[in-house]
């Protein structure tokens, strides 16, 4: 089954090409079948995959497809890797993936582009497939800038639309700086290590000095910045809630942004060794996790709260990765998966019933009109806030552990941030669910529950959300991590942990406690005092000006890159552009003319004149050849 | 060579004839006159050649000559109808005058 890898991509290959070319002829139930139809299928094959991986003895398969580049020094197989870590990729992606379709077929039903959306989503979910399925640099490269252009596609879809388009445009070029990052690490290992093979790569990794290493693991984490939304390269996620809602649900919160984390779990051997690497990664994780929480404290736009969450989220993935906590990491990337889909979601199918409205302040006492999505959304949130014995709980919780082991202050602000996730999750939920309704008339009427298509994703969503914690059960609760002990093969074992157990049973003390407190005075806030968010044009005090206005993060990128580079263009536009490269251009066409109108005159029809000109030059040639 | 005259008087001989040719076709005005100028130079080069392929007891210099000869003749003919033809149109056959395209 395993020799079968390739199929896994080709399905929305093939999905993609026949919505591709065909998707305006045939009808929309049609394109929507058979975009989900491919990704089932890739799903049903990963999931025996799976099952033969975790049989079999050997727990890293090659699968050799053709020979991509064959040059002299350059030899590139197209090989595709199934190990722990990538079969277990391909399944949150096939499988989240797989459930996003079905709820497009619902959400996307009154739209024009539905064939064209259905294609991108294909072609997405093959590129994802790619990047974490090479078993090289390169294959991942192909796959991350695939990834980077389809969510390009996705979130200008409705490219009517400026703003979005500018959203769209954002996301691409801030995902291109972290590209350069990426691709600049990836010569550096090809020079080194004259190959990018993960294994040939890896296995000589302790060889080369560390501050090569050091080199080699930054510039891999600035493209992992950018693709995955840290400080400084977060600020096209939360724009990039223009895309319809299952866009974000798909690029932005279960699969796309996860490709940087994954990409460091697979290098995990250079982060390893290179301290400074680590530590980097996990000083920019933690400060990007309580920067978004806190930016999404006032946030009003029901996406963009989630949207900082997410941003937020991954800041925590981060710092689990650079305390060395791998296996926790990809532990929380699987529940992030499961609850961010969910929530992402159910705030679609929320707009869906308040008829494109995104803002919290106009929503309120939608529980009882929308009940499956109302517990759904419960349930996400729970979640995401970290209570027992729901899946965010106990990935959170391993990170904060590792954390705390590594450094106290780190567990202190990844706490802290957790806190901060808590409160704005439930001040959504009270916001959108409780209350009275504060839409309009007409709104109000038309409020009604999401199609089956849409709710069925929901529930099987919010299954996994609250499941999903089996999968790494805390280990001095003497039960079995599945997670840790699966990936066990593919991460460099670090230390086993020497906390004792007092301590972890402390750390998640605090936790629980610290979440059911922010929960608690969230209840307090919204729901006993009724508070609503400001309105538009309010005043607002110093601090949640700042907050709400994002920290002016966007106008400050904008004055200090944007501005100069704009002002340099239109100078160099009128000095070099109109005056040297014209002035060159033109001068070559004017010179021209000049000796042309010049030359002109000799020829004025007089034949004795043309004559003597022909005799004086061959005598000319001929005295020059006499004397040469 | 041929009755003793050298090689030299037939070289000297060409040489005048083709300059008073190159000369006439670059002064005079007349087109006829410019016409027998160029003739004068063709035939300066047939005498060389002639007496060249005599010197170097090799027939293929007269060969030459004799192509010389027909092409020549076949410009004339061609060269005098142009210029009967010009002569017609315009009344006059001075090459100063004919100096441009139209009328």
């Amino acid at each position: 089954m395993i020799k079968l890898i390739g199929l896994v991509p080709l399905f929305p290959l093939i999905g993609f090409l026949i919505n591709g070319f065909f998707g305006k002829k045939i009808s929309k139930g049609l394109s929507g079948i058979i975009a989900s139809v491919s990704i089932l299928a890739s799903f049903i094959l990963s999931v025996l995959i799976f099952m033969e991986l975790n049989h079999s003895e050997n727990k890293s398969h090659i699968v050799n497809l053709f020979s991509w580049i064959n040059s002299d020094t350059l030899i590139i197989p197209f090989e595709l890797l199934v190990d722990p870590l990538s079969s277990l990729f391909l399944l949150i992606i096939t499988g989240i993936g797989f459930l996003i379709h079905i709820y497009s077929i619902g959400y996307m039903s009154h739209d024009e582009g539905f064939a064209r959306f259905f294609t991108y989503l294909n072609l997405f979910v093959f590129f994802m497939l790619l990047l974490v399925l090479g078993n090289n640099y390169l294959i991942m490269f192909v796959g991350w800038e695939g990834v980077g252009l389809c969510s390009y596609l996705l979130i200008g879809f409705w490219f009517k639309n400026t703003a979005y388009n500018n959203a769209a445009r954002k996301a691409f070029v801030m995902n291109r700086i972290g590209d350069l990052g990426f691709l600049l690490g990836i010569i550096l290992v090809f020079v080194t290590f004259g190959s990018i093979s993960y294994n040939e790569v890896f296995a000589k990794a302790g060889t080369v000095p560390t501050h090569v290493i050091t080199c080699i693991a930054l510039l891999l984490f600035v493209g992992a910045m950018g693709k995955s939304a840290q400080l400084p390269l977060y600020t096209w996620l939360p724009d990039a809630m223009a895309g319809p809602t299952p866009v974000s649900a798909l690029i932005h919160a279960a699969t796309m942004v996860t490709a940087g984390i994954y990409m460091i779990v697979r290098s995990n051997v250079f982060y390893s060794i290179s301290e400074v690497a680590s530590e980097t990664v996990a000083i920019v994780g933690v400060i990007t996790a309580l920067f978004a929480a806190t930016i999404g404290l006032f946030q009003n736009d029901i996406k963009k709260i989630l949207a900082y969450s997410t941003v937020s989220q991954l800041g925590l993935m981060f710092l689990g990765l650079g305390v060395g906590a791998y296996s926790s990491s990809v532990f929380h990337v699987t529940t992030h998966a499961f609850f961010k889909a969910l929530l992402f979601l159910g705030a679609g199918s929320v707009i869906h019933a308040m008829g494109g409205e995104q803002d919290i302040r106009k929503m309120g006492g939608l529980s009882s009109k929308i009940k499956i999505t109302f517990i759904t959304m419960l349930i996400g949130t729970i979640a995401i806030s970290g209570i027992p014995p729901f899946s965010g709980f106990f990935s959170k919780d391993e990170i904060l552990a590792h954390a705390y082991e590594h450094s106290p202050v780190l567990w202190f602000f990844g706490q802290v941030a957790s806190m901060l996730t808590a409160f704005y999750m439930f001040r959504l939920l009270f916001l959108t669910f409780y209350g009275k309704f504060r839409g309009t008339h007409d709104q109000e009427h038309h409020l009604h529950e999401s199609p089956p298509s849409m709710t069925f994703p929901l529930i099987v969503l919010a299954i996994f959300s609250v499941l999903g914690g089996l999968l790494g059960l805390p280990e001095f609760w003497h039960m079995p991590n599945w997670m840790a002990n699966n990936l066990e093969t593919v991460i460099l074992r670090k230390d086993p942990s020497t906390m004792p157990h007092e301590t972890e049973w402390m750390l998640m003390g605090i936790a629980v406690l610290a979440a059911i407190a922010t929960i608690y005075f969230a209840y307090i806030v919204y729901m006993q005092k009724k508070t609503l968010p400001l309105k538009e044009g309010d005043k607002m005090p110093g601090f949640q000006k700042l907050v709400y206005n994002k920290f002016y993060v966007d106008e400050f990128y904008n004055a200090v890159i944007t501005k100069p580079l704009d002002v340099l263009s239109v100078a160099f536009h009128k000095f070099f552009d109109i005056q040297i490269i014209d002035g060159i251009v033109n001068g070559v066409g004017s010179a021209v003319k000049g000796i042309g109108s010049g030359i002109r005159l000799l020829q004025q029809g007089n034949i004795g004149f043309y004559v003597i000109s022909m005799v004086i030059g061959i005598v000319f040639i001929m005295l020059l050849t006499f004397l040469i | 060579m041929i009755n003793g005259i050298s090689i030299n008087y037939y070289l000297l001989l060409s040489a005048v004839l083709f300059i008073i040719g190159a000369i006439g076709v670059m002064a005079r005005r007349n087109s006829i006159i410019i016409f027998m100028c160029i003739e004068l130079m063709l035939n300066a080069v047939n005498l060389l050649l002639v007496a060249f392929s005599t010197l170097h007891a090799d027939a293929s210099g007269q060969v030459f000559v004799f192509f010389i000869m027909a092409v020549a003749a076949a410009e004339v003919a061609v060269g005098l109808a142009i210029l009967s033809m010009i002569y017609r149109n315009v009344k006059t056959i001075d090459t100063d005058i004919l100096s441009n395209l139209k009328n």
